[in-house]
């Protein structure tokens, strides 16, 4: 499926021809075929620049920052879904004891990644964000685990969907490095769910499905008080 | 900073740098976020880095990787394809065990398939199936220490975990040399999820054997569906130094620059290692796979 073409808006096109770069290769730089130039034009719903006034949710930035701190957003989520399972009351009643201990496993991965992404972003970090969990059945065993679930799986196809868009080698490298973790997370999950079924939702080249920015950032907002923009995102 | 004479001096230097670039819409997109949204501090990175890239890689390092991937990929597939049918596990794996072997084996082969396909697109021919041995022996009888390796079912898991984690450690140490290329980037970090998926199943399949048949010396440590510091929990000889090169190197805590024991939440050295998995190189890999490999 082509990726509908987007070009910078009007008075960024003033300021680059300024440049005085050749015509040709400004439009390379940009991305656009020579023959496609639509100055200023609206963009495409998919196109998710800065034109939105319903968009009001926490801004993620621009470049490597922006990737980072939807990988942030993420992970603020998954800590704080872990954390409320493994201090609830029913805990210890709900979990046989070695499941306990991978749930606590996992709840201090998620809070290592959240408080990793937080440091490497520095001053360029989103603020925290307030979850809703309300959707969550917390009272059931099942109930915890399928929404682990969704949130390991998404979590996986949300790195590999995002890392394309990675300018940093080194970021990407980090990147690379969790989503294999959340996907051994995945896996244990399901098996908990279903014994067998760690990898069951797989394309017909047994591969993982990866989901774009935006639509991971759908998914978290329903997840989400303080909900994400996606102003910016590249897809 | 003068965007301008950069852009004529390297036009200068090299007519066609920009035709060499990837179309990155979404590195592009950032330079023409000029109404402030890009931090200026950024700039001169994502400048540096977008030129760098020009430069950086080529396109036979993709298919390089690709082929790389489909030798591991053909390494897996042959394990799992020889060995589910035989007494190991056929005779000690249970249904579920059975049935776990048979969907990963079906993955890897699906996966040989795939990299073909994908190395055939490029123009290129996909390198042929090399001869294996599993017993880690290089061909020569008795001299591997995966004896047994499909009629001793505790050997069997021991190499299955093994390749996994390798197979994770693998593509994602390749990860870096796809930056130029989304599609094949997006596809391979696809495949190393799935590889990952496997590690941990096989992972629990071992903590339940080693708790089944009271063996805590060969299920050495808690065997978790992540990787502890650098341990193989894999914990007789020969086995646990034949694969302790595979392990080395997991033990890291520093990311990106990072103590991660030093974040808030006081992470064990378990959590902190466990929370990132490690790559390896393509030689790392290779010398890894070495003594399966005829």
């Amino acid at each position: 499926m082509k990726r509908q073409m987007s070009s910078p808006p009007l008075q960024d096109e003033k300021l680059i021809s300024s440049f005085g770069i050749q015509r040709r290769n400004m439009l390379k730089f940009f991305g656009a075929s020579a023959a496609v130039v639509a100055l200023g034009t609206a963009c495409s719903k998919n196109n998710n620049d800065d034109n939105n006034p319903a968009d009001t949710g926490v801004f993620l930035g621009a470049g490597d920052f922006q990737i980072l701190n939807f990988a942030y957003a993420l992970e603020q989520l998954e800590a704080a879904f872990y954390i409320q399972v493994v201090t609830a009351a029913n805990f210890t009643t709900l979990f046989p004891t070695l499941e306990q201990t991978y749930m606590n496993d996992i709840r201090d991965h998620e809070v290592i990644h959240r408080e990793f992404f937080k440091a490497a972003l520095g001053s360029n970090a989103i603020q925290g964000l307030t979850p809703n969990f309300s959707s969550i059945d917390f009272t059931s065993r099942l109930g915890i685990l399928n929404a682990a679930k969704a949130f390991e799986d998404t979590g996986v196809s949300a790195y590999n969907g995002a890392a394309q868009y990675i300018i940093d080698i080194n970021y990407l490298g980090l990147a690379g490095k969790i989503v294999s973790v959340e996907a051994r997370h995945a896996a244990l999950i399901r098996d908990l769910i279903s014994n067998g079924t760690f990898a069951d939702e797989l394309d017909t080249n047994a591969k993982d499905i990866e989901k774009t920015p935006t639509a991971v950032v759908d998914i978290a907002n329903t997840f989400l008080t303080t909900k994400i923009s996606k102003r910016g995102l590249p897809a | 900073m003068n965007l301008q004479n950069i852009f004529f001096e390297i036009e200068k230097v090299d007519a066609d740098v920009y035709d060499r670039m990837d179309s990155r819409r979404s590195a592009m997109k950032e330079f023409a976020n000029f109404s402030g949204k890009v931090a200026l501090a950024a700039m001169p990175l994502a400048l540096g880095s977008m030129f760098k890239k020009a430069y950086g890689q080529t396109p036979t390092d993709v298919v390089d990787v690709l082929q790389f991937a489909l030798t591991l990929e053909y390494l897996e597939a042959e394990f799992y394809t020889l060995g589910v049918p035989r007494s190991g596990v056929q005779t000690n794996a249970g249904a579920a065990g059975i049935a776990a072997f048979t969907k990963i084996r079906d993955h890897e082969n699906t996966h040989v398939a795939y990299f073909k396909t994908v190395i055939t697109s490029l123009g290129s021919t996909p390198i042929a199936k090399p001869t294996f041995d599993f017993t880690g022996g290089k061909g020569v009888p008795v001299v591997g220490p995966f004896q047994g390796w499909d009629t001793n079912y505790d050997v069997f898991l021991a190499v299955s975990q093994t390749l996994e984690d390798t197979g994770v450690r693998a593509f994602k140490g390749q990860a870096g040399r796809l930056i130029n290329n989304k599609t094949v980037l997006t596809a391979a970090l696809n495949v190393h999820s799935v590889e990952a998926r496997h590690a941990s199943h096989v992972r629990q399949m071992r903590r339940a054997r080693g708790t089944a048949t009271a063996n805590t010396t060969l299920y050495s440590g808690s065997i978790k569906p992540w990787i502890n510091q650098k341990d193989s929990n894999i914990g007789v000889a020969p086995y646990s130094a034949a694969v302790q090169g595979n392990y080395n190197g997991e033990e890291n805590i520093v990311q990106g620059g990072v103590t991660i024991t030093s974040l808030p939440g006081n992470a064990s050295l378990d959590a902190a290692s466990a929370s990132f998995d490690e790559p390896l190189t393509k030689a790392q890999v290779l010398m890894l796979v070495d003594p399966f490999i005829v």
